[in-house]
């Protein structure tokens, strides 16, 4: 039988360089131009099969729109196993935001996250503004995943999700619903509030 | 910020949270501000730098302490009751699923000069030392009366009437010791003070039934926490109103409260921005509190004070067994107060602080000048205490419901152990604002498998 792993992946960026719509491309491969911030979708799911059929299930946390004003909240990226951080390729000052991200993640996130820097919109690369060399140059500094996509073409967006897979470790046994506060793949310690209480057991102290 | 909104609200607390995460889900388009580039306006939980920016902004951590990301420390002490209304609202908004919950440990209670453990099973309960034989005796028909007790059953009311008779008369009905009363009112109906003797007996009885099917749910204790400290319940409520189109603005000052000619609200001004919308909830920060009334406008009023110690120890607190969190509650009896001190204390277990570091926060509510005073019994308890930060915080009331000029102003936090009276006013604004009561749908499944 094939193993399954559970993981919490987030995504970092700023506003508007593609990251709801790389996550809609991975997991629905649908691309919509004029695409709105999604309302109601806490996070989406998405299964990918190594080579050998062990899949990886990415339980993928899209910000919501709280970073436009500087206002995600940590508890976001806490517990995130993986990370895609993405930039504008046609923006030089979205370079420096996802830099300011890494950080972030390096300083509060859980020391054993991947983290993905990603190049979006490479459909528009004649009006490129981030050269290849220079972001593939701070990703193998800071040892981060790295590569270009374009959401709306579907170039290289299932490569980066599967490096990101490869590359986390699989080493822990197989999940329960939720990644959150877990070591990788582990299932949730603490107390489940969906549980029903206990009926009829003794509810007297003395 | 040109956009209109149905409603701005201000702070970041778990109150306002709640409430903005609320009422996006219901279609209302809300921008929330907050003058703190954190969330969780007073009830914030702070990590290493953030707590000495605030206490000693003079000083930086002491790197022995660890490592800053390993800190989450509360300002305001409080547990979740697990039967609570606030477990309900995070069930049916599905906000648990971006949480994690650990139990308490223990509850505790200090009677004659020492502490000793709320029983939560029965073996417990026959050995504890809190009560004499024949005392567990008559304390044993008083919770079996309890138990037994059913509304349309009037067989199991013993003709006792809880509306009609107060608490007072009910423990004498039974024969119970005041040291027992203690415990009861205390202990498990959680009163900060004994004013309740003298009232019906009906909500006394309502709060011993959420205690102990709060303490049959986990066992241990009646409380559960949230890993990474209580300001996780503020930041997950403002994703579910983000989710549900809310905008986010923290380290935004708010210089204005702005309102139309008749006075009623018009907008927020933050620099040389203004921005619109029909009404405006916030914390009393934002509305005047410790200030001069402005322009001849009170907004909020003070009634009373908390006194809260955060203490950084580095063992866990003598007498509770080596136990990773605690409640220890002082009735005041014991120590000749009108008012319980309260001992909350969280550890690495719930990943608010470094391993081998335990935090603990002593309460009360201020009754002298000099409150640090006050809470000596409770820091007497604790054994050699690391470091320490003291805060002595006005609770802060609105004069107004705010239907008339579509101001909803939210209350302090209180000195009670649990979030209960959070959700009570939570409730309260919902349905002023809304104009019919909260009803709590479970949300639609969005997780797309």
């Amino acid at each position: 039988m094939s193993k399954q792993f559970q993981f919490k992946l987030v995504l970092l960026g700023e506003s508007a360089v593609g990251k709801s719509s790389l996550v809609l491309r991975f997991v629905k491969d649908q691309f919509d131009d004029y695409r709105e911030s999604t309302i109601g979708a806490a996070f989406l799911t998405q299964t990918v099969t190594l080579e050998d059929q062990t899949t990886v299930k990415f339980e993928i946390w899209d910000t919501a729109g709280q970073e436009r004003y500087k206002s995600l909240a940590p508890m976001y990226y806490r517990n995130a196993n993986c990370a895609v951080v993405v930039y504008d390729i046609t923006q030089a000052t979205s370079l420096d935001k996802a830099k300011t991200w890494i950080r972030e993640l390096q300083r509060q996130a859980d020391p054993s996250i991947v983290i993905a820097l990603c190049g979006n919109k490479l459909d528009l690369s004649a009006r490129r503004q981030v050269t290849e060399e220079e972001a593939s140059k701070y990703a193998d500094e800071q040892g981060l995943l790295w590569s270009e996509t374009s959401a709306k073409t579907g170039e290289g967006v299932n490569a980066i999700f599967n490096a990101i897979a490869k590359k986390l470790p699989l080493t822990a046994p197989p999940s329960a619903r939720g990644a959150r506060g877990a070591a990788p793949g582990t299932a949730r310690q603490g107390v489940d509030l969906n549980r029903q209480p206990a009926q009829g057991s003794e509810a007297c102290n003395c | 910020m040109d956009e209109e909104y149905d409603v701005i609200v201000l702070g970041t607390g778990l109150t306002e949270c709640i409430l903005s995460g609320l009422l996006s889900v219901e279609g209302k388009k809300v921008l929330h501000m907050d003058r703190n580039d954190y969330y969780g306006g007073e009830s914030a939980s702070l990590n290493l730098t953030q707590l000495y920016r605030k206490f000693r902004p003079d000083q930086s951590p002491p790197t022995e302490l660890g490592r800053d990301r390993d800190y989450a420390v509360d300002l305001i002490p409080k547990f979740i009751i697990a039967s609570g209304e606030l477990v309900k609202i995070l069930v049916h908004t599905d906000v648990l699923r971006y949480l994690e919950f650990k139990q308490i440990a223990g509850s505790f209670v200090y009677t004659n000069a020492k502490i000793s453990k709320v029983p939560s099973t029965e073996g417990e309960a026959v050995s504890s030392p809190l009560m004499g034989l024949f005392e567990k005796y008559r304390a044993k028909k008083f919770f079996v009366f309890l138990q037994g007790w059913k509304e349309d059953d009037p067989a199991t009311h013993k003709g006792l009437n809880l509306d009609k008779l107060t608490m007072r008369q009910v423990y004498q009905h039974f024969g119970l010791e005041l040291g027992t009363q203690d415990f009861i009112g205390h202990a498990l109906a959680l009163y900060l003070d004994d004013d309740y003797l003298n009232k019906p007996a009906r909500e006394t009885y309502e709060r011993i039934v959420l205690y102990t099917t709060s303490m049959a749910r986990w066992g241990k204790s009646p409380y559960i926490y949230p890993l990474y400290g209580l300001g996780e319940l503020p930041q997950s409520f403002a994703r579910l109103s983000a989710i549900y189109g809310g905008t986010y603005m923290l380290d935004k000052q708010v210089d204005e409260i702005v309102l139309n000619d008749d006075g009623t609200f018009a907008g927020v001004r933050s620099g040389d921005e203004t921005v619109c919308a029909k009404m405006v909830i916030g914390d009393p920060s934002y509305f005047g509190a410790g200030k001069e009334a402005d322009g001849g406008r009170l907004r909020v009023v003070e009634d009373g004070k908390v006194v809260r110690a955060i203490c950084i120890l580095k063992h866990p607190i003598p007498g509770t067994d080596g136990s990773d969190s605690v409640q220890i509650i002082i009735p005041q009896n014991q120590v000749n107060r009108r008012n319980d001190i309260y001992i909350a204390m969280v550890s690495s277990t719930h990943k608010v602080c470094a391993d081998n570091i335990y935090v603990a926060i002593v309460s009360t509510i201020v009754e002298t000048s000099v409150p640090e005073k006050e809470i000596q019994p409770g820091l007497q308890l604790l054994g050699p205490i690391h470091e320490k930060f003291v805060t002595v915080s006005p609770i802060y009331t609105p004069v107004s419901d705010g239907t008339q000029d579509k101001i909803y102003i939210t209350r302090s936090y209180d000195a009670t152990s649990h979030f209960e009276t959070v959700v009570e006013d939570v409730q309260d604004v919902f349905k002023r604002v809304m104009g019919k009561d909260l009803e709590l749908k479970k949300r639609e499944a969005d997780f797309d498998q």
